[in-house]
C-alpha cells in the first residue's frame, strides 16, 4: 500500500498563462489542451482572446513525439513497417503502402499487377475508413452525435474486413518491401463489393443529418476560410487543400501503383471553408467508391509479390517450409534486412490527410541511414497560427475538426 | 516539365549551383549563402509553390561537413519535384538560413530540424524547440545521440518530487530487434541492443 | 454482496420490533435491507464508473470503438466518459505516454477527485510497448498507480470491456469503509 500526495494543480494553467500577466486590460491567455476533447488527441493551444475573440493562438506539439525517425535509422525497412501504422493511425494500411512505394523506389523491382490493385484497393478502403470517421467527429465538434454512431458502424464493418485480410483491426502491417504480406483470402472481394454497394446509402443518411441542416449550416459555413495563396504558402495537401480550390491530388498527377488506369474525379471547393471541407471528404468517399468497383472488377490474376526480387521480399511460408533456397532466402532478408541500394529518394502519396511523405537516404544495405517521414497532418496544422485569429473560440472546435488532423503523424 | 532542359537553364542562370546524381527527382547542391534568393527565384519564375519538406541530414562525426539541409519542393506548373541540398560549414555551430520568410510552410519543418539536429536557422521568427519539450539538451537526430536516450530531468519539479519519474534510457534488453548496418553478418543481424543496461550490466545511475 | 445476518440486530426481544415487521412478511417489507456499507458503497460505485478517457494515440481509436455502437460500453454503466478529469474517476490511459505528455497525466491524475481507478490500456500504457526510444516513458505505471493493465496494441475492444469489468470486481473487493476513515489528505491504494 502506497500513499500518493497531492500536488499542486493550477500550475500548468498558470505556465499557460505566462502570457497572462503581460496582457494589459481585457485580454486574457487562454490554455486549451494537451488533453482536451476537441485537440482530437494530444494538441495544446495557447490563445489571447479579447473577450471571445481569439487574437492569437499557438499550437504546442510534441506531447505524442514518439521517435520514430530515429527508430527507423536502427532497423531493417520490414521491420519499420509497423511503425508506419502508428502515424496516421486512421488509414493504417495507406501509411503502409506509401512506405513500401518509396523504399520500392530505390530498387528497380517490378511490383506485379495483382499486387499493385491490392494495394489501390487497400488504400481506397483506409481513405474511406478514415473520411468516415472525420465525418463522424467533424459532425460531433459541430454539436451532433448521431453521425458519429452511423459512421463507426460502417467503420466496423470495414475494420472486419481488415482483420480477415491482415488479422488486425487497424494495426495492419500489411505491406513488405517488394509485396505484401499475404494474398486475399477467398471470397474476400465480394464482401469488400457488397460493403461499398451498401455504404453510398450510410453516407446519404449522415449526410441527411448534417449536409443541409442549419445548424451545421451556421457552424461550418464561413468559417476558418482558406485561401488559395495561404494553402499553398504552408503547403497544406489533401482534402484540406483541394477544398480551397487547388486541383492537386497526387493519384492524378503523379500516378503511382496503377493508379492511371482507373477512372475517378477529384473534388474540389470553392471557398476553403470549413463546409468546403467537409463536402470533399464526403465525395472522396463516393470516389473512392468509385475506385473499389473497378479495381474489384478486373482483378488482376498472378503473382502477389515481386518474384524476382530475390534479395528484398520474404517469399510467403510456404515455400520456406518446403525448399532449401527460398529458407536461405528468407533467413537473409530477416537477419540482414532487404538489400536496397545506396541512393537517396523521395516519394509523397495521396493519404487520406494529405501528402505523406518519406524521404530515406540508404548507403546500400538493409538499414536507412535517415528517413524522414514528412506528414500531412504537420503541415496542415501549421496553418493555425494563422487561420484561427479572428475567429471566435467555439469556432476553434469546428476549425480544428475540419482539418481532420492525426497527432500520431504530426508528432511522429 | 522538369527535364534536361529546365536543368540547364537552372544551371545557367545560377552559377553557384551543381548538380547531384539521383534515382528521382533533379537534385542541386547549393551554397548556403545563396540559399535565399535561389529558393526565391524557383517560387517566383519556375512556379515552384509548395515547400513539401525540409529536413537535414548527420552524416556523422567522422564527415568533413556534418552537416546538410534537404528541401523538396514541388511546382503546380511543371507537376514535379526538386531537391535542394545544401551543406553546413560549420560542424560545431551549424547554421542555416531560414527560408520561413519565402516559404511560411517552412517555419515549423525549420524548428523541428533545429530541434532534432540543432541546426540554427539564421532570421527565423520562433527558433525553438517543437517536438521535445523547450529545456531538453540534447538533440536526439544526430548520430551520435543514443536510440534509447539519455538520463535527463523530467520537466516538471513538482511531479517529480512526487513520482521520482525522471527521462531514463529506455531498455532495450527486451527489444526491439535492432539493427545495425556494418559488420559480419552475425552482428548485423536484428538483435536486442545494449544501450542502456542488460542482465549483465547494471542499470546506469 | 453479502446480506448479513439479519436476525441478529433484532435478537432483543425487548425491541419492540420483531424481525417479522421490518422483513419477511412485515409492514415495510421489500422496503429495507440490511447489508454491509461496504458492500453498498462498491456496488454503487461499481456500476457507475465515469471514465475519463485519456485518448494519447492509436488505443483512443479503440476506446472510442469500444464507446461506439458495436461494442458499447455503455452496457456496463460506462459510457458517460467525462473529459473533466473532477467528474470522472477512472482514468482509462489509452495510448503512448512520452516524458512531455508524463506531467500532464499526472497533473489530470491528481485533479481526479477520490476514489479513483487507472486502467493502461495498451501495450504503450502499460510498459512504453514497441517505442523503445529516448522519447516515451516506459509505462505509465512510472508517475501513476495503475489498477488494470490490458495487453494488446491496440488491444481490441473487448479486451477493454473485459478490462473494465476485471476492475468492477477489484473496486467490488475494496475497503471502502476503512479507505474512507483514513483521515490522510492522499488517495490510498
Ligand atoms: S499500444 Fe499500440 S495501438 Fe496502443 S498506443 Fe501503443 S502503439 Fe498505439
Amino acid at each position: 500500500m502506497s500513499t500518493t500526495k497531492e500536488i499542486s494543480i493550477g500550475d500548468i494553467g498558470s505556465r499557460g498563462a505566462e502570457a497572462s500577466s503581460k496582457l494589459d486590460g481585457d485580454k486574457m491567455a487562454l490554455n486549451v489542451g494537451p488533453s482536451h476533447p476537441t485537440t482530437h488527441g494530444v494538441l495544446r493551444l495557447i490563445m489571447e482572446l479579447d473577450g471571445d475573440l481569439i487574437e492569437k493562438c499557438e499550437p504546442v506539439l510534441g506531447y505524442l513525439h514518439r521517435g520514430d525517425e530515429k527508430i527507423a535509422e536502427n532497423m531493417t525497412y520490414n521491420q519499420f513497417v509497423p511503425y508506419t501504422d502508428r502515424l496516421d493511425y486512421l488509414a493504417p494500411l495507406a501509411n503502409n503502402v506509401a512506405y513500401a512505394l518509396t523504399v520500392e523506389k530505390l530498387t528497380n523491382i517490378d511490383i506485379p499487377p495483382r499486387c499493385q490493385a491490392i494495394r489501390v484497393l487497400v488504400c481506397e478502403m483506409a481513405r474511406i475508413s478514415s473520411h468516415l470517421l472525420g465525418m463522424g467527429v467533424f459532425g460531433m465538434d459541430a454539436g451532433a452525435w448521431t453521425p458519429f454512431m452511423y459512421t463507426f458502424t460502417e467503420r466496423e464493418k470495414l475494420y472486419t474486413l481488415f482483420e480477415e485480410l491482415t488479422g488486425a483491426r487497424f494495426t495492419t502491417s500489411y505491406t513488405r518491401i517488394g509485396g505484401v504480406a499475404r494474398d486475399i483470402p477467398d471470397g474476400w472481394l465480394g464482401r469488400v463489393e457488397s460493403f461499398v454497394d451498401q455504404l453510398p446509402k450510410a453516407i446519404a443518411e449522415v449526410e441527411k443529418l448534417l449536409t443541409r441542416n442549419r445548424i451545421f449550416l451556421d457552424r461550418t459555413e464561413g468559417i476558418g476560410e482558406i485561401s488559395k495563396e495561404d494553402a499553398l504558402a504552408y503547403g497544406l495537401t489533401g482534402p484540406n487543400l483541394r477544398a480551397c480550390g487547388i486541383d492537386l491530388d497526387l493519384r492524378k498527377d503523379k500516378p503511382y501503383s496503377g493508379y492511371e488506369q482507373y477512372e475517378f474525379d477529384v473534388p474540389i471547393g470553392t471557398r476553403g471553408d470549413c463546409y468546403d471541407r467537409y463536402l470533399v471528404r464526403i465525395e472522396e468517399v463516393l470516389q473512392s467508391i468509385r475506385i473499389i468497383k473497378q479495381v474489384i472488377k478486373d482483378f488482376p490474376t498472378g503473382a502477389w509479390y515481386a518474384e524476382d526480387a530475390k534479395k528484398i521480399f520474404a517469399p510467403p511460408k510456404e515455400k520456406v517450409l518446403t525448399s532449401m533456397e527460398e529458407l536461405i532466402q528468407n533467413f537473409m532478408i530477416v537477419t540482414e534486412g532487404p538489400q536496397i541500394p545506396a541512393g537517396e529518394v523521395y516519394f509523397e502519396a495521396e493519404n487520406p490527410k494529405g501528402a505523406l511523405g518519406f524521404y530515406i537516404v540508404s548507403k546500400g544495405g538493409g538499414v536507412p541511414y535517415r528517413m524522414k517521414i514528412r506528414a500531412p497532418s504537420f503541415c496542415n496544422l501549421s496553418i493555425l497560427e494563422k487561420l484561427a485569429p479572428g475567429h471566435f473560440l467555439s469556432d476553434i472546435t469546428v476549425i480544428l475538426g475540419s482539418l481532420d488532423f492525426v497527432m500520431g503523424e504530426c508528432d511522429r | 516539365m522538369i527535364d534536361e532542359d529546365f536543368t540547364k537553364s537552372l544551371l545557367q542562370k545560377h552559377s553557384y549551383l551543381t548538380q547531384q546524381d539521383s534515382v528521382d527527382w533533379v537534385t542541386f547542391e547549393c551554397v548556403p549563402e545563396k540559399l535565399l534568393s535561389f529558393v526565391e527565384s524557383l517560387r517566383d519564375t519556375e512556379g515552384f509553390e509548395i515547400l513539401v519538406d525540409l529536413t537535414a541530414i548527420d552524416h556523422g562525426e567522422g564527415a568533413d561537413f556534418r552537416y546538410s539541409t534537404v528541401i523538396h519542393l514541388y511546382s503546380l506548373v511543371q507537376r514535379g519535384y526538386l531537391r535542394i541540398h545544401s551543406t553546413c560549414t560549420d560542424n560545431d555551430k551549424p547554421e542555416m538560413p531560414s527560408v520561413s520568410s519565402i516559404y511560411p510552410a517552412a517555419n515549423w519543418h525549420e524548428r523541428e530540424t533545429f530541434d532534432m539536429f540543432g541546426i540554427h536557422f539564421s532570421d527565423h521568427p520562433n527558433l525553438k524547440r517543437i517536438l521535445m519539450w523547450d529545456e531538453y539538451p540534447h538533440f536526439p537526430l544526430r548520430k551520435d545521440f543514443p536510440l534509447a536516450g539519455i538520463d535527463t530531468p523530467l520537466p516538471a519539479d513538482d511531479v517529480v518530487e512526487v513520482t521520482q519519474a525522471s527521462v531514463e534510457p529506455a531498455p532495450m534488453m527486451g527489444g526491439p530487434f535492432v539493427s545495425s548496418n556494418s559488420g559480419s553478418m552475425s552482428d548485423s543481424e536484428p538483435r536486442a541492443k545494449d544501450e542502456s543496461w542488460t542482465e549483465k550490466k547494471e542499470k546506469p545511475v | 454482496m453479502g446480506f448479513a445476518c439479519f436476525k441478529r440486530l433484532v435478537r432483543n426481544k425487548h425491541m419492540h420490533m420483531t424481525a417479522s415487521d421490518v422483513a419477511y412478511n412485515g409492514k415495510v417489507e421489500g422496503d429495507v435491507v440490511v447489508t454491509r456499507a461496504d458492500a453498498v458503497i462498491n456496488w454503487i460505485r461499481q456500476h457507475s464508473v465515469w471514465p475519463m478517457p485519456m485518448g494519447l494515440a492509436c488505443c483512443a481509436i479503440e476506446l472510442m470503438a469500444s464507446a461506439a455502437s458495436r461494442y458499447d460500453i455503455s452496457r456496463f454503466g460506462m459510457e458517460v466518459m467525462r473529459f473533466s478529469p473532477r467528474q470522472s474517476d477512472c482514468m482509462i490511459v489509452a495510448g503512448t505516454v512520452t516524458y512531455k505528455m508524463a506531467e500532464v497525466v499526472r497533473r489530470i491524475y491528481d485533479q481526479m477527485g477520490d476514489p479513483k481507478w487507472v486502467v493502461a490500456m495498451g501495450a504503450c500504457a502499460s510498459t512504453g510497448g514497441m517505442y523503445r526510444s529516448y522519447s516515451v516513458m516506459q509505462g505509465v505505471d512510472n508517475i501513476v498507480p495503475v489498477d488494470v493493465y490490458v495487453s494488446g496494441c491496440p488491444p481490441r475492444p473487448e479486451a477493454l470491456l473485459d478490462a473494465m469489468m476485471k476492475l468492477q470486481d477489484k473496486i467490488g473487493n475494496e475497503s471502502s469503509v476503512r479507505n474512507l476513515r483514513k483521515t490522510s489528505a492522499g488517495a490510498v491504494k
